[in-house]
């Protein structure tokens, strides 16, 4: 077993190191949003005119970019999610976003857990009481789907404390 | 991830002004809708991939839903932008526990949790109020105008829990909404008694339910399917804090959380207090609404067996909400050196009943102290509570709080009875502490 240690730094040198990283990461921004500002000049100058009139650029700039990330976002896959909804990319995710997200959020299932029989109970109540359809041959589809990308996880009676972000609690 | 918050925190400031930055967007300055001389809507369709239809109908302010998918934050105006969206159609966001520290919930960290969809157009110099049903001689029709000024107005801190607040910590896993702990509020309504309208109306001895119906549409957009239609028993509604309001903090209601008439029943699981209110419904019988039925907002009658099926007919209305409790300062993940007294607080409630002692262990519950506790506002508001903690040495603690209530019943320190729908999950409230 090798570990690759961090050399030992002087704070100059410390410094100067963070300098050169901020720098780089300063240029993939501005090179990004070069980009960005030129496609949009092409496409709408009267937009871009108003936009640098404006005292508050930084924050348009910040609300492009994340204009420019949703436009592509339907046809976005990251580590196998789909960024648009956040669902997970596999066997029967095209028959999912089209039944279910037609009428709702997909975050009702991304945030859900049940067993195929669990599923299964869900779709009849939305049959039953919600106006959902008859699924027809997708519905084994789907419940394969949601069996296999959003099983439950046995937790006990109390999990332990997950996502905790520490800070420095200043008086 | 910085760059993301950026076009929440625009709009959360001032989101008419963040069209205008944006997308270089003016609205109908009266209806706040549409786009003034088609000024951004090219630039907003462009971005969405797609022409905005029904662009006349957008609201001001509001970021596009296609907009959203990748972005954090609250995307409603006039909420916070770090309240946690869990869906978005129909929308239910929840509030940190550490935002919910003022002693009155503002307006921006009140949770949302919507069945259907919000209604679009608001006509408040039309709107009017319908009492009906069984155990109502004659119909009555009171507008908006004449209720707000014909009748005594009340003010309370009335606390509303979500039914089924803290659910995701149950195993095996109920379907819903996934909500931690936020779907929690203590705001101060202002409206008139339920009582006085009941009397107004000359309400019959043998009245058994009050049910609501409000303004709100059915997901699927079918204008004649109820979204969600429950109430509360006849002896809850003639209760001093049965409130029939139009007014929160001094202020409109937020139209998420039902501008411009909703019910306000403390104590109660939330969805009683029906929004976007339009007509009362006085019932002769326990009323039979959409989500009156089993098993929405029902526990099993008798205690079950986690993951046992429970038949509909076996399953028991929710009414009073059990004693709880929240941690609201620190924020949990605070590291703090060993020599510091640490200064907690939060809220304590307790559905109908008041909270009567207060207490906080930071060794898993082994040993307890007590804390200060206030006495509430007025009834069915939740009450402060503080404690100074000092830890005995370095390390990971968590701080977990318990409250009992007038009967002398506690929290649970782990999750309570399970039950299917996942709902009364009050087991203690836990923040990580980490003494360096």
């Amino acid at each position: 077993m090798s570990e690759i240690e961090k050399p030992d730094l002087t704070p100059e040198q410390e410094q100067i190191l963070a300098q050169v990283v901020r720098r780089t990461n300063i240029l993939v921004y501005a090179t990004g949003f070069i980009v960005v500002v030129a496609l949009l000049n092409i496409m709408a100058p009267q937009t871009m005119e108003r936009l640098f009139q404006a005292d508050t650029s930084s924050a348009n700039a910040d609300s492009l970019m994340v204009a420019m990330e949703s436009t592509i976002s339907d046809t976005l896959v990251v580590d196998g999610i789909h960024m648009a909804t956040g669902l997970i990319v596999d066997d029967g995710f095209e028959q999912v976003k089209a039944s279910c997200t037609a009428c709702h959020s997909s975050k009702l299932i991304t945030q859900n857990k049940a067993d195929r029989d669990g599923w299964k109970k869900m779709i009849r109540w939305m049959q039953e009481t919600q106006n959902l359809w008859d699924l027809g041959p997708n519905e084994d589809i789907i419940l394969d789907y949601l069996a296999k990308n959003y099983a439950p996880v046995a937790t006990g009676r109390r999990m332990n404390l997950t996502n905790i972000e520490w800070y420095t609690l200043e008086d | 991830m910085k760059k993301k918050i950026g076009i929440h925190q625009l709009y959360s400031e001032d989101p008419v002004k963040a069209d205008e930055l944006v997308w270089g967007r003016q609205s109908d300055p009266d209806s706040r809708r549409g786009f003034l001389k088609k000024s951004g809507l090219a630039a907003m369709g462009m971005v969405l991939g797609g022409t905005v239809v029904f662009a006349e109908n957008m609201p001001a302010g509001l970021i596009p839903a296609g907009l959203l998918d990748l972005a954090q934050g609250s995307p409603i105006p006039g909420k916070h932008p770090d309240l946690i969206v869990l869906n978005d159609k129909p929308w239910n966001i929840e509030t940190p526990a550490h935002l919910l520290d003022d002693e009155v919930t503002p307006a921006d960290k009140l949770f949302v949790r919507n069945n259907g969809l919000a209604p679009e157009k608001i006509d408040v110099a039309a709107w009017t109020l319908t009492l009906d049903g069984e155990s109502i001689p004659e119909p009555v029709v009171i507008t908006l105008a004449d209720l707000k000024s014909k009748f005594k107005h009340y003010t309370y801190r009335l606390t509303l829990e979500c039914g089924g607040n803290s659910r995701a910590e149950f195993n095996p896993p109920a379907k819903g909404n996934q909500w931690a702990n936020g779907a929690v509020g203590c705001s101060e309504w202002t409206g008139v008694r339920l009582r006085d309208l009941l009397e107004y109306a000359k309400v019959k001895k043998d009245a058994v339910y009050v049910g609501y119906y409000g303004k709100d549409k059915h997901l699927n957009n079918d204008p004649n399917k109820v979204v969600i239609s429950r109430g509360v028993p006849i002896a809850k509604a003639m209760e001093d804090e049965s409130l029939i309001a139009f007014a929160m903090n001094g202020k409109d209601i937020p139209l998420m959380n039902g501008h411009p008439l909703r019910m306000i029943i403390g104590g109660w699981p939330a969805s009683v207090s029906g929004k976007w209110l339009t007509r009362l419904s006085v019932r002769n019988i326990v009323h039979d609404g959409p989500k009156m039925e089993s098993p929405s907002y029902r526990v099993p009658c008798k205690p079950v067996a986690p993951g046992e099926t429970v038949k509909d007919e076996d399953m028991c209305i929710i009414e009073s909400m059990p004693v709880k409790s929240l941690i609201t300062y620190p924020k949990s993940g605070a590291m703090i050196t060993s020599d510091k007294v640490l200064k907690l607080r939060g809220h304590a409630w307790a559905g109908d009943k008041e909270v009567v002692d207060m207490h906080v262990s930071i060794d898993f519950g082994a040993t307890w102290q007590k804390c200060v506790l206030k006495a509430p506002h007025n009834r069915l508001a939740w009450q402060r509570w503080t404690a100074d903690v000092k830890f005995p040495q370095k390390g990971y603690y968590e701080v977990w709080a318990k409250a009992t209530d007038s009967e002398g019943i506690s929290q649970p320190m782990v999750v309570p009875g399970w039950n299917p729908k996942g709902y009364l999950n009050n087991a203690t409230h836990r923040i990580a502490i980490k003494v360096q």
